[in-house]
Parts: structure tokens; sequence; C-alpha cells
């Protein structure tokens, strides 16, 4: 109880330094409980910014919230000599761009002619894309080209690497050339 | 006019408190870029951030109209339009037409304005933590309140959204939110201070147009910059809030600008609106009665 | 920043790259220049100590009367110009120039619209006078000559005082001890001379001494996280890892292959690099005796580029399209016909964060509303598969300076949300297994070292066994520390050469972060950069042929004769103990045919070309045309747009899409210049911007910039409606209306109005608009097959489009009065053959 009124604002106004109770003296448990967020993070990550390519060095934070794994602030990493620390409106939007409802979440399809979405699982949707892939290369394989040795399908085409990582853009070049797909493109071209 | 104050962070009964801190924002380094409206708005968790299925979901239309509010003002590249109870932060961009010679060129002699005088004038405008602070001054609840930090700040957990400080600021800085009615405005990042990190919008900011620190070593920045930019030829470049002799008693988010700072939608000479509402407060005792009646109320609600 | 002038050109560096551009603005304040030339008055402009606006696709002009004023005026560097390029090069007689060719190159065929380049091959011999009229020097000095101040006012609209100005404040900057950086983005790029761009201002920083110093060189400001690794490990038709050609139909073999890359320099390795690659794809499969399995690889036969990729979907030869991260019905030029291509596929993979107008263009496109497509007509299967994102896996982002950074994983990706990484394993996993269980054995996939470490929940791949292989590998297995180690016997793995190192010493090198305050200034030990973690590329051109910096302000690398090595602030670009004064025995191959003063170590002859014999298509050295579609013809040749430009003439989609020329009856029609752009706001085609109401609420409509004379003359309002019609479609926009946008007066031409449209809007997400996208032609570079986006041909209205066939109809109606036909559908069935 005495702890209570001697955080009572008027008993403080009254008895401290702040007579005319505009500081120490009204202050709420809010402000006194006040500490910054990323304090409480599970882990702190070093990271990269996703938007363009300057590379701003990126902190994400990571707290339970609701017994999830969720990012609660992602900010600048001040020790980056890219960056130190700064983020344009794009970089200092991030943790929205990894946590927004609108993110797509679930595997949808569309069959041929249809109108609406349907739901797919995952790994049958895999399995689909995989039959797709290995059909289309029987179908369309091309041994050779005016008498020269091409072995190659032009009936799959893939577009995208500019906002991915080295190593899935490798791994894209691998298998689409082992597959004999050439028109892989990203980008760098547009 | 005004009872000069030379420790407001003292007065306010904090002993021993840190630094009194503040922003200087440099405006003639603003690349418009709005890294601080949004650092701001993702830090304080501000109104706006889309959650549920508002608008996606596999199986929603994903091409309804935008929301009356997300239209184009078609003033410049400022959509956000002024600072408000979920915007801390806002960018100003000014068109201008300038005679010869008065460009945006700060370093050469022979400068754009020759052929062009095109001068595009960007700042970002925050609550200016004033050293006589009107809003403090009129709050009936206590819950505007002076930090060690020296800034000023609503409580969230006290205001009663009586709304007197909205009309009491002589920036028109605070604002009261629609959908809980209690009064909003930047708090200079409190709980990050606490755990002794910079503002959000200060650290992100690209070109350090906003710089935060000390208030003296602030003062001492601004004022070597404003040196340069004089001898660089900007001769209507100028400081904003830093004097401790104006009608707030100095601001401890003050600026540089390049132009009066009308030009900027800025009072030009502002007066705390309670110059004597001082000595009213200096019956703080008799008033107790009536305060602490209302305070305990509101510490009753907020306990629940 | 060392800059002592900084030219920023064909970029907007203050909207675009906003944490970079906060180097500009600490070298501003340090003394130095800053120089913006742009179509727009930007955020980039505000804050320079110049803006000159300039005429959208005619900086050959204005960058070709730079090295004109250099040359002309004995401002090169000469003592940097005779030793380090090509300027003392001999031409043959049989060159031609285009100065008197009218307009083009010898070697010209206009029936094929192509060159043959034996005429452009240097003799062999040198004069390092630089004096003898047929050498490079002087044929540079003859063919730079007409391009004028007077010249720069015609064709650019820049006064010749502002040209002044920034000339003599290049010329002034640069030097022993002064350097001058440029720096570029797509403004450069995107065009049908988009390639020569970048070479006039390559030839410009040699001439001046301005390449491989500190300060100095031309800066390539790329918009997408990993676009420099997405074209160092390309997901490009035209090359393999570490820039590798593509093996193409007429390369029968390894051997043959070989022979398209140089002998002497750097490239001299070539067989090393090649075999690690094949070594590093197909493992013990690739095999001496089978020539490492390079007849595994696909054959390219001339351009696959995405543009061409999408006419050949229009035809029904592409069955399947996978999309990664990428929306071209927004964000790929002539966007209806990128939507129409997709409507014509047999399935459509989409793997992106949200729902992207490429994943529901089948439901909601632009050519339902007009009726040109019904969604049950189309017969595409569409699959969307929900990706992770940057903080949901491990891996490496390359940015615009070769550095490559780790991001760590932080978190699980929510529901069915996958990265590539893991689509592309599993995906492979069951390519393979369905093979092999077919009762097939010989095929290259199942050759393939496919066998990555999986790790957590969902069995990801190992990205750091990834990145390990993309390193390379011993015989003993041992990470590699650099391509030095790499050999051509099939003893070493290596999926990309020039990243070889990134995991030297069987450390991640990319995941180191020391702090920039705990390091030297060129901060080497956070992440790590090709080639060798070097910071500037061809560095030992920061000192003179005998090693000595060419001043101690610039110093950078430098000739230790104690320590008989090269040392410095960063990693020296060159072979550590060849001194300054090493001859090459004649007959020499790989690095040890170039000599100690030969910096440029990965030409052939260790020269910077001022003049290219081999590698352009277009021409050996820059010459202006004007864009595929202008409004003014070209003031300097006869000949008008690029005469070897790829516009797909031979395609029934492309073949009547240009606005006609100034010169035709009709070519009134489109008058004014638009161009297209980005905001600081938002990012490229809008998937990661204007999903975020964050990013959403600052910019949140499609917008116009006009300026107050063309909205008098067109009776627009600021914040009212605007229609802007190309020969392509029609959209519209909100009117912004700025003095930023000014006509330009060209002397002989009259006014030219441009229109500024940022390219950012599409029909899904939080806030909504036309695609600029729609409004641009298929009109390519021909060197790299990138699209002409920044400057086209429109007429300008007020009030919105009409919605329905009515869209259809009014870009009907200006084609007829420009004397084009109609635009042919691709009706499932119908259409105009």
């Amino acid at each position: 109880m005495r702890s209570w009124i001697t955080s009572w604002p008027v008993y403080r106004q009254l008895t401290g330094g702040d007579p005319l109770g505009r500081g120490a003296a009204v202050r709420s448990p809010h402000t006194d409980d006040a500490a910054p967020r990323t304090e409480q993070a599970d882990r702190v990550v070093g990271s990269v910014c996703p938007y363009c390519a300057v590379g701003c060095g990126q902190r994400v934070y990571v707290s339970q919230v609701n017994g999830t794994d969720t990012v609660t602030q992602i900010e600048g990493d001040p020790d980056s000599p890219v960056s130190r620390g700064r983020l344009c409106p794009k970089g200092a939007a991030s943790r929205q761009l990894v946590t927004h409802a609108g993110r797509q979440t679930k595997v949808l399809y569309r069959r041929p002619n249809g109108s609406e979405w349907e739901s797919l699982g995952l790994d049958q949707a895999m399995d689909m894309i995989a039959d797709r892939v290995i059909k289309v290369r029987q179908e369309t394989w091309q041994e050779s080209d005016q008498g020269k040795q091409v072995r190659r399908t032009l009936g799959i085409a893939s577009l995208g690497g500019a906002t991915l990582d080295n190593e899935e853009n490798y791994l894209i070049k691998k298998l689409w050339t082992a597959l004999g797909a050439i028109q892989i493109e990203n980008q760098a071209r547009i | 006019m005004q009872r000069p104050v030379a420790d407001v962070v003292a007065e306010a009964g904090y002993d021993d408190p840190p630094e009194r801190v503040g922003f200087f924002t440099d405006t003639s380094v603003c690349i418009g870029c709005k890294a601080c409206e949004v650092a701001c708005k993702e830090w304080n968790a501000l109104p706006g951030d889309v959650s549920g299925d508002s608008w996606a979901s596999g199986a929603a239309s994903l091409s309804a109209a935008p929301p009356d509010a997300l239209a184009l003002t078609g003033m410049s590249y400022d959509n956000t339009g002024q600072l408000g109870a979920d915007s801390w932060r806002h960018v100003a961009f000014i068109e201008q037409q300038v005679p010869a010679g008065h460009g945006t060129a700060l370093a050469l002699a022979d400068d754009v304005a020759e052929s062009d005088g095109t001068r595009w004038l960007m700042a970002s405008d925050v609550c200016k933590h004033c050293t006589h602070a009107a809003c403090l001054d009129v709050c009936p609840t206590g819950a505007l309140v002076r930090t060690e930090f020296g800034t000023v700040i609503v409580q969230p957990d006290i205001c009663n959204g009586c709304a007197y400080c909205v009309s009491a600021c002589p920036f028109g800085v605070i604002d009261r939110r629609e959908d809980d009615g209690r009064a909003w405005k930047c708090t200079m990042c409190y709980d990050r201070l606490r755990g002794g990190l910079e503002p959000a919008c200060a650290k992100a900011c690209p070109t350090d147009s906003i710089q935060f620190g000390p208030l003296d070593e602030l003062r001492a920045a601004a004022a070597a910059r404003l040196d340069e930019l004089h001898e660089a030829g900007e001769a209507s470049a100028r400081l904003y809030g830093e004097d401790p002799d104006d009608g707030i008693g100095g601001a401890a988010a003050f600026f540089l600008l390049l132009d009066e700072p009308e030009v900027y939608g800025l009072p030009p000479d502002p007066v705390v609106t309670t110059r004597d509402l001082a000595a009213m407060w200096r019956w703080a005792g008799g008033a107790a009665a009536m305060l602490a009646a209302g305070t305990v109320a509101v510490f009753a609600r907020s306990r629940v | 920043m060392n800059a002592d002038c900084i030219v920023i050109a064909g970029s907007n560096m203050a909207e675009c790259h906003p944490v970079a551009f906060q180097w500009v603005t600490e070298a501003k304040r340090r003394g130095a220049t800053v120089i913006h030339v742009d179509p727009r008055f930007t955020r980039t402009s505000a804050l320079a100590s110049k803006y000159v606006p300039v005429r959208a696709g005619s900086d050959i002009v204005f960058l070709g009367a730079l090295v004109n004023h250099v040359l002309s005026g004995g401002h090169e560097f000469r003592d940097y110009v005779t030793a380090y390029t090509n300027a003392a090069d001999m031409l043959p007689d049989e060159f031609t120039d285009t100065e008197d060719g009218g307009g083009v190159f010898s070697g010209y065929d206009p029936h094929t619209r192509t060159y043959d380049n034996s005429s452009w091959q240097p003799t062999g011999e040198r004069d390092l006078t630089l004096t003898h009229p047929r050498c490079v020097f002087q044929v540079l000095k003859r063919h730079f000559a007409r391009y004028t101040p007077d010249l720069v006012e015609r064709a650019c609209g820049i006064e010749p005082r502002d040209f002044a100005a920034i000339a003599d404040a290049v010329v002034a900057n640069s030097g022993r001890e002064r350097t001058t950086a440029w720096v570029y983005a797509v403004g450069w790029t995107q065009h049908t001379t988009g390639v020569q761009h970048i070479r006039t201002a390559a030839i410009l920083q040699l001439l001046l001494g301005n390449m491989g110093r500190p300060g100095g060189g031309i800066l390539a400001l790329r918009g997408h996280a990993s676009i420099q690794g997405s074209t160092d490990i390309p997901t490009l038709f035209h090359l393999l890892p570490g820039y590798l050609p593509m093996p193409a139909a007429d390369d029968a073999d390894l051997n043959g292959y070989l022979t398209r890359l140089p002998d002497t320099g750097f490239w001299g390795n070539k067989r090393a690099y090649m075999v690690s690659l094949l070594k590093a794809w197909f493992g013990d499969a690739a095999t001496t005796g089978n020539d490492f399995c390079f007849d595994r690889l696909p054959r390219i036969t001339g351009e696959h580029g995405t543009y061409r990729t999408v006419l050949d979907m229009i035809d029904g030869k592409v069955k399947g399209y996978f999309l990664m991260g990428q929306n071209p019905a927004v964000g790929s030029a002539g966007a209806r016909l990128q939507r129409l291509a997709m409507a014509n596929l047999d399935w459509l993979v989409v793997r992106d964060l949200t729902l992207i107008e490429s994943a529901t263009f089948w439901r909601d496109g632009p050519e339902i509303a007009t009726g040109e497509l019904a969604t049950e007509q189309i017969a595409t299967e569409v699959f969307f598969l929900p990706a992770a994102s940057h903080v949901e896996k491990d891996g490496t982002f390359t940015n615009t300076q070769r550095m490559l950074q780790w991001h760590h994983k932080a978190l699980d990706p929510p529901g069915d949300a996958r990265s590539e990484l893991w689509f592309m394993y599993h995906l492979g996993k069951k390519i393979r297994a369905r093979l092999a269980g077919s009762g097939i054995t010989e095929d290259a996939v199942l050759d393939l070292t496919w066998d990555y470490p999986e790790v957590g929940e969902h069995a990801d791949p190992d990205a750091s066994a990834v990145l390990r292989e993309i390193n390379g590998t011993g015989p003993d297995g041992r990470a590699l520390d650099g391509f030095a180690q790499l050999a051509a016997d099939g003893s070493t793995a290596c999926g990309c050469w020039i990243y070889s190192g990134c995991y030297g010493g069987g450390e991640n090198q990319t995941a180191r972060r020391v702090p920039w305050q705990q390091q030297s200034w060129v901060a080497p030990q956070w992440g790590w950069a090709w080639p060798a973690n070097r910071r500037i590329l061809y560095n030992r051109a920061s000192a003179d042929p005998a090693g000595k910096p060419w001043s101690e302000k610039k110093a950078y690398v430098w000739w230790d004769a104690e320590a008989g090595s090269w040392t410095g602030h960063d990693v020296p670009d060159f072979e550590r103990s060849k001194p300054p004064g090493f001859s090459p025995e004649p007959g020499a191959s790989g690095p040890m045919a170039l000599g100690g003063s030969d910096p440029f170590i990965m030409m052939h002859d260790g020269k910077g070309a001022l003049f290219v014999p081999s590698g352009l298509v277009d021409g050996p050295l820059p010459a202006h045309y004007e864009p595929a579609e202008s409004p003014v013809g070209n003031a300097v040749y006869k000949q008008g747009a690029s005469p070897v430009s790829e516009l797909y003439p031979e395609h029934k989609m492309t073949r009547d899409q240009l606005a006609p020329g100034p010169s035709e009856p009709a070519g009134l029609v489109y008058p004014y210049v638009l161009t297209t752009y980005r905001l600081t706001e938002h990012h490229t085609a809008g998937g990661m911007s204007r999903t975020l109401s964050r990013l959403a609420e600052l910019q949140p409509e499609m917008f116009c910039e006009v300026s107050p004379a063309l909205a008098a003359a067109r009776g627009l309002e600021n914040g009212g409606w605007a229609t802007i019609v190309s020969a392509r479609a029609a959209i519209e926009a909100r009117v912004l209306v700025t003095r930023r946008i000014r006509p330009l007066r060209l002397p002989g031409e009259g006014v030219i109005h441009q229109v500024g449209l940022p390219y950012h809007w599409g029909g899904n997400g939080l806030v909504t608009g036309d695609s600029a996208n729609d409004l641009l032609p298929f009109a390519l570079d021909p060197n790299v097959f990138i699209q002409e986006s920044k400057v086209a041909t429109c007429d300008i209205r007020p009030g919105r489009r009409p919605r329905g066939a009515a869209l259809d109809v009014l870009v009907a109606k200006y084609r007829h009065s420009a004397g084009l036909p109609d635009l042919p559908d691709n009706r499932p069935g119908g259409g105009v053959s």
C-alpha cells in the first residue's frame, strides 16, 4: 500500500522536486516502463536490405509473439561501411514487407479456363510442376538445329533472379541448363 | 518577456538527469525520401499497418479502388499533408521559382539558377519539444510530461482526450486520434532513449539531415553548418527554433532552413500560448485536490 | 567518396539509391562539385551543385562533346592515355568512320541490319606519338570533332554556358591530383544505344585518367538487391557463371568453344575456369574422356532474350514459364504483349510474396476489361507458390559494388512459403527421381551434382554448401582460396570462377561483419567483393607505369620495390610480384602475356579500350542515333535511329509498333517525349511496395509530370486526370504540373515537351493504377537486348481514359491518324496474321 501511495502523482508532486507537476511527479507506469522492444528480442540477425543494390546492412529482431516467431523490428546496421545504419523508406518498411497481411502464404491453383483460384497442397503442386517440366521437355526437345547439335528445349522459359540470392540463381541456372532450357532471364535485361 | 528557464529538466523534478537532447534537422541536405516518416511509424507502431484480411487473400479481389485516404494530394511529392496523431514526422516539399543566382547551388558560383531558377525545398517537420511547452502547461491530467531528457511526451495511459493541448500548441503538432480520442505526437522515441538508442527517424535518415544528440552539441553543429552555408553564398539560410530567447524558450527540435519559416508552413515567431499560465501553476497546492481526483480516476481506469 | 567532382547522369541517385547518396552529400560538403544531368529536376537535382536538363535519348551527343572538348583542348591525361589505353593502336585503311559513311561504320549490311567487324581490327602496329592519322587517338579526334557545344544545344537542349560549366568542372577535377566520378543507372542503359552511352563515358574517363583510381570510375547503380549477382551467376540466356559465354550451336567441342575467349590476359586461363565449372556441375561424370560433359550443355542460336521469348509465347512455341520474383505484366516494356503471351501458355508458375499482376492477369488484367481476353478462354494453367522473404532464408546478395553480403535466416517462412533455393532443389530432386524411375540413364540432369545437405523442418538445402560449391574446391575437397588455384585438368571444381575465394580458408567470407569503425576506409573486412576481395577494379592504374602513385593525394596501390610486390590500401588488381618493368616474352599466353604496366588485365592487351574492335555489334565507337521513337531528326547523321537496334520487324505483334518519325507526314500524332522512372517510395513493378501501407500511402496514385507550358497547351490541371496515348496503348494518370519539368528549346526543332511517368503501378495491391510500361515498344539495344524505356513518343490529353472496349477504339483512332494499321490482337483462334 505504501508503495502505491508514494507512486501516486499528487503525493510525488507535493513531496518531490516537481511542484508544478510537469515531470517526475506525474510519470505514469507506461512511461516508467518504457524501454526499446528490441531489448526483449529473442535473437538479432544480421541481414541485408532486399530492395535496391546498395546493400544496406540490416538487423532483424525476432521475438515470440503468441507462441510464434515474429519479426518485431528491422533497422539499419550501424556497423555497415556501406550504410552506417541508415535506411531509405523502403528499407525502413522491411518489417512490414515480411509481416504484412497481404502476403500470400498458401499455394493457389488456377485450372485451364478456370475463373477462380483453388487450393492445392505444396507437395502436390511440386509433383504437378515436375510432371509438366518433363512432359514439355520431351515434347519440345530439339537435338539439333540446322544440322548442329543444340540439345535443348525452347518450350520452357524462366524470368527472375535479380531479387534472389546468388545461391538461388546458381541452382536455377544449373538445373535449367541441365534440362536444356536456355530462355533463362532476369531483370538485368529489363 | 518570458521568464528564462535555465534548466527545464531540473525544474521538472529530475535529480541528476542525462543531458538534454534534441533534433537538429538540417534541411539543406534533406532528399525528401521520407525514411523518417516510415521509420517513425514502424518503430512506434502507428496505425496504418495493414493487418488481418482487409485487402488481400487468395479469393478476394485485389483490384478494389484505394481508400479515399490514399489519394494524391497534388502538392508536389507530399502526400502526408501535415503532422498528426498518426504522422509524427512530415516531410514538406516546396517547389519554388527563385531569382537567378539563388538556385539549388550551394557550391558553384555559376549555378543552375542562371538558366533555370528552380528550387525544391524539402524539410522533415516534427514536434519541437519546446522549452516552454504550452501543451504541458495546459494539460489538466498530467498526461503531458517533461522527461528526464528534456523532451515532452504524451502519456497514453493518462491522457483522457480533453484536447486542451491540441489548441495550445503554437505549431499545430498535437492531434487527437479519431478512434481512441487521445492525443498523440512525437515522443522523440522515449523508449529508445531510455535504452540508449537514438530515435528511429534520426537513425534512418540517409543523409544525416536529421541529427540527434545533446542539445548543446547540436547547437554548435548547427552554428558551424550555418556559417558554412553563408560562406558558400546561401545567404537565406537560417536557424529556426534554436534561440533560447525566442517565444518558446527555444526548441529541442530545431531546424536549418533555406527560406522564411512560412514557406515551410512554420509560424515565423512562435509564442508559447500559455505565457500567463505558468503563474497559475504556482498554485499547484491549491489545485492539487482537483487534480488528485482526476488523476486517481485515470489511474483506476488504467489499472484494470 | 574521394571524388573531387561527381557527375550523376542517367541516374536519379538521391531517389533511387538514397542511402548511397549520403556519400555524395558528404563529398559535396568537403568541397566536391556535384552535377546532375537529367530530363527532370529530381530530388537529386535539388541537392546538386548544378543541374542541367537534357532531352531524353541525346546523351551520346552530350558525352561525345565532352570527349571532343578534352581532345580538342589537349586536356587528356597524356601519360595515362599513352601507357594504359589503346590510343596508339593503328587501324587499317579499310576502316571508315560514321563521319565518312553517312552515319554507319564500314562493314554494314543494310539487308541484315548487321555489321561485319573485320575492317575494325587493329593492324598490330602502335604509334606512341599518337600522331599518325590512322592511330586510334587521331581517329577518335576526328570522330568526335562534330560533337560541339552548338550540336549539344541543338540535340540535347543544353545551353552552351551550361555545357561549358560542366566541361570545365570535369577537366579541372581530373588529372594527377584530382579525380572525377561518373554515376549512372538505367537512365543510360535503357536505350537502343544503351551500351554506347557507357562506352562514351568510358572513353571520357580513360582520356582523363579517371579509371582504376580512388574517386574516379564509372559507377553503375543497380536497382535490385542481387541484380549484380544474377549477372555474375547469370540467370541470363547468353552467359554461364563468371561471364563465360553460353555455348552456341557452332561450338562443336570444348576446344572450339574456348577459342571464342582471349588467349592473353586473365581470360587466358579460360580452360581452368570452364573445366572447373563443368566439374562443379557434373562431378564425377565430367572426365577428360568426355570433354568434361561439355556436350551436355544446351546451345544457343542467336538471341533468346526475354522480349523475343515473349513473342515466342505469342507464337505458341513456349509452353511453360516460371516467374520468380518478377512481374512482367507491370514491369516489362510492352506490358500488353507480356500479358497476351502469358495468356497463351500451357502453364505458368509464379513465385512471389504476394499475388502480383502476373499471377492474376487471367482474371483482372487490363485486357479482360477491354474484352480482348476473356477469362474462360485463357487456357493457361497457373500455379502460385508463395516465396520466402530475405529474412526467412540464408544466402548472399551481391551489391552494386560487386560485394557479396551474407544475410542470415531469422525465422522460418510462413505457411507454404519457401525459398527459391528450396524450390529449385526439390523440383530438381523430383525431376531426377522421375527420370531415373523411367529407366533413362543418359541425361544431363541425372549427371548433375545435386546432393546438398538438407537442414530444418522443411529440408532446405544448405545455402552455405551451395556457396562453397560456387567458391570451388580442390582435389582434397577443401575450399579454394581463389581462382588462381583453378586447374584445367579436372582436379578442381568451381561454380563461378570470379567468386572463388568467397569461401576462402573454408570460412564464409561473405558473412564477415567487422564494424567499419574498426578497419581502414576501404573496409575490406566487411563482406567479400569479387574478384579476390578487390574494392576498386583495375587499381594498378592508380599508379604510374613505374609503379608510383600518380600523386600522394590519390595513392591507392603501388609497387614496393624492396618487398618485390604490389601493395596499398586495397588488394592490388595485378599479379602481386610482377614488377612494373616486366616485359612479356613474345608468344606468351595468359597473364604472362601482359606487361608490368598493363593494368586492364581482363583485356587481351591489358589496355583500356578507347576503340573496341570486337564485342560490340553496333560499332567500335559511339555514335549518336535518335531513339527508336523520337519527335526530332538526327542532328548528327543522315542515319536517324540506330541502324542495328532490335525492333523485331518480322513479327506481327511488333511490325507496326512504332510511331512514325518526324519527317513523315503523320509525325505529329504523338508529338511529346515520354520517359519512365522510379520514385523513392516505391520499388519497380510495385509488388514489394504497393502492397505495404507504409509505402503505398506516401505515393498513392499513378501520376504524370508535365511542365506548366504543356499543361496550358493541353488543358491539363494539377491534381486532375490525363490520358497518355502511345502507338501501343493509352493509360491514365493524375497530373502533377511542375516547373521541375522544363520544355527544351532546340534551335531548328522548336520546343520539345517531355512527360514524366513513374512505372510502379498496376491493378493489384493497396494502391492501384495504370502501368506506364503498357505504352512502350519492344525496341532493344542490339548488344545486350535491353529495352528502350527511357524514351518514346506520346500524346497527352485531359481527362480519364475510356473504359472497356472504348479504350482500344481510342488507341486505334490515334493509330489511324498516324497511318498505322490496327494493333494486331492475339485472341485464341483469331487475330491478325
